[in-house]
């Protein structure tokens, strides 16, 4: 079997762009915990005139693709205005790299919703944020699309493992549809808890399975 | 690619000795038939006198007779037939509660799951923080319906090596079989089931520079246990299947070349890891027992940084090790061995294990600290954790 990174990913993993903190961020955030194996945060610095990232670090533990998704997308990022910047997939962070080994491209999620917090996080302190909505079926659905199915390096929705959705009373109720002694239910049981869980009114999250 | 290998994953396979490969040699080129009948031809009957002492040699090894060793595929198979095998021959007689311990590997703790399935009741046991069951847990869980104990010799990723005289003792005067998994501990700690109130013990070719796909359930005389694979008459009408003669005079070979010197020589390479990982990298536990653990391994978590980014950077260096991590599993779920013995998250994932054999050396465990002393301060300026 071939290596499963390739040499873009590599020399990322080895010298990792960007790395560290920034004294006086304007926006910071932290995703992800050592419960799911991987944490990436991200600070940025940004130009209140134009919006635009003047500067970016991350920190990361985790495994290559991890730091490897890091550091991409500190470069893709820098320069860039937050909207532009909010914009950036993982698939586009992933196809920077040259691709990533399905069963890894949940790494590269964790990232580009690290550097998605860290904008946020500025648009709060600055007053830029809407008003917080109400958690439905969508907004689970549009969640679970970070959710990646390891055996497709896609999301679960595309790859249709979601078969039921009911948000009642704070409680989201799930079907996922695999089997419960499935070689990855248990890792993906938790990653859909880590993703809908912190919904300011979600009280609890049920997730079942069809066998 | 690194050009030279410093290959420290020992217990998952281990490197064929010549010696091992000179001895199956003729039994794929000369003698490659079928071991047959006493009334079959010549051929065979060479072929079946080289699996008969390849038995008596394995068995001599244990203090058991030869009628009492059965070949199989390895040890998942062993485990297999021994807690499966078991539950038929029993489960409709005696009872059909199990007991395993939680640390168990695989072959085990799945074919546990699966009869958990079908209808019996399997309590697990825990562990402390050094890896080790409680005997007055297992006590208390004892009864008149349990069948069948399994309690591994010494575990697969933490190597701490269980009080199995006692834990036998305790089943045997239940009633109850006892069976344990030595993978990990045949012919690297003494087993003798003359002393050993052990009933089946799985041990395998893999781990100690032997062929892959042989290994061996002792079954000792008398014990009830059922064939789960339908075929011919092989192996005492236990295990059906061609038997594989070239693998089981390898495995025999295998075991006769391990001395006590090599595994004082591992304790040594062991002891000096571990020493000098606690020496110079700050933040490291120690996994499992401190004394009572199999001479070949070690297993310590680098706190702050996660297993599968060390062991890319050792790969780069050449170093073959594993870890609990969750990324480097087949399932995305981290050590449940580690998580067993109290660690968090971050000692799962942190967690590498080192796993000696013949042909490293003492100089490759220096190199290897070494060069995981930078890796993991490497890692560590990355991390978000462990800074204030």
């Amino acid at each position: 079997m071939a290596f499963p990174y390739n040499d873009k990913v590599l020399e990322h993993f080895r010298n990792p762009r960007n790395v560290g903190r920034l004294e006086d961020a304007d926006g910071k955030a932290t995703e992800g915990s050592p419960a799911c194996g991987d944490m990436v945060s991200v600070n940025i610095k940004v130009d209140p005139a134009t919006h635009k990232i003047t500067d970016i670090k991350f920190e990361s533990y985790g495994c290559a693709s991890n730091i490897a998704t890091g550091s991409i997308i500190t470069e893709m990022a820098k320069g860039k205005t937050l909207e532009e910047a909010k914009k950036i997939t993982w698939k586009e962070a992933s196809e920077e790299l040259g691709g990533l080994p399905a069963i890894k491209v949940h790494c590269s999620v964790l990232a580009v919703e690290g550097l998605r917090a860290a904008i946020q996080n500025y648009e709060e302190k600055h007053g830029l944020v809407t008003n917080r909505v109400d958690t439905t079926e969508d907004v689970v659905l549009k969640r679970l699309k970070k959710v990646m199915n390891p055996l497709k390096g896609l999301d679960m929705v595309a790859t249709n493992l979601v078969k039921e959705i009911e948000v009642k009373d704070g409680v989201v109720r799930l079907v996922i549809d695999m089997p419960e002694d499935h070689q990855f239910s248990a890792a993906i049981k938790e990653e859909v808890r880590e993703k809908i869980e912190p919904l300011w009114d979600v009280k609890k999250v049920q997730i079942g399975f069809t066998e | 690619m690194a050009d030279k290998n410093y290959y420290m994953d020992n217990a998952a396979a281990t490197r064929l000795d010549e010696a091992v490969l000179e001895a199956m040699t003729p039994y794929f080129f000369e003698c490659y038939s079928v071991a047959t009948s006493e009334f079959g031809y010549s051929l065979g009957l060479e072929a079946k006198a080289a699996m008969e002492q390849a038995r008596g040699s394995l068995a001599k090894q244990l203090g058991a007779s030869p009628d009492e060793f059965i070949f199989t595929s390895g040890s998942t198979e062993s485990s297999n037939l021994a807690l499966k095998g078991v539950a038929k021959a029993l489960g409709n007689k005696k009872g059909r509660h199990i007991i395993v311990s939680k640390i168990e590997d695989f072959p085990v703790l799945h074919s546990a799951k699966t009869l958990e399935k079908q209808g019996f009741k399997v309590d697990y046991l825990d562990v402390d923080a050094d890896g080790l069951i409680s005997t007055d847990q297992l006590k208390g869980l004892l009864g008149p319906e349990t069948i069948l104990v399994s309690v591994q010799h010494a575990n697969q990723e933490i190597g701490t090596i269980q009080n199995i005289e006692e834990i036998g003792a305790i089943c045997r005067q239940q009633g109850a079989l006892f069976h344990t998994d030595a993978t990990h501990t045949f012919k690297r700690v003494p087993i003798n089931v003359q002393k050993m109130p052990a009933d089946l013990i799985t041990v395998s070719a893999h781990t100690i520079h032997g062929p892959k796909g042989i290994g061996g359930l002792y079954v000792r005389k008398g014990t009830p246990i059922a064939k789960i694979m339908d075929g011919g008459f092989h192996e005492f009408d236990l295990r059906a299947g061609m038997e594989n003669i070239p693998g089981a005079v390898g495995f025999a070979k295998a075991a006769e070349l391990v001395t006590d010197e090599e595994n004082n020589r591992l304790r040594d390479m062991r002891d000096t890891i571990i020493a000098s990982v606690l020496k110079s990298i700050p933040n490291v536990t120690l996994n499992g027992h401190p004394k009572n653990r199999t001479p070949q391994n070690a297993n310590i978590t680098f706190h702050h940084v996660e297993g599968e980014s060390i062991t890319l950077h050792l790969d780069l260096y050449g170093i073959s090790v594993s870890t609990g991590s969750a990324c480097f599993s087949r399932s995305l779920e981290g050590s449940h061995v580690i998580s067993a013995i109290g660690g968090d998250h971050e000692r799962v994932h942190g967690s590498l294990r080192f796993t000696l054999g013949r042909y490293n050396t003492m100089e490759e465990t220096a190199f290897v600290v070494e060069t995981l002393e930078s890796i993991v301060k490497q890692l560590r300026i990355i991390s978000p954790l462990g800074k204030s």
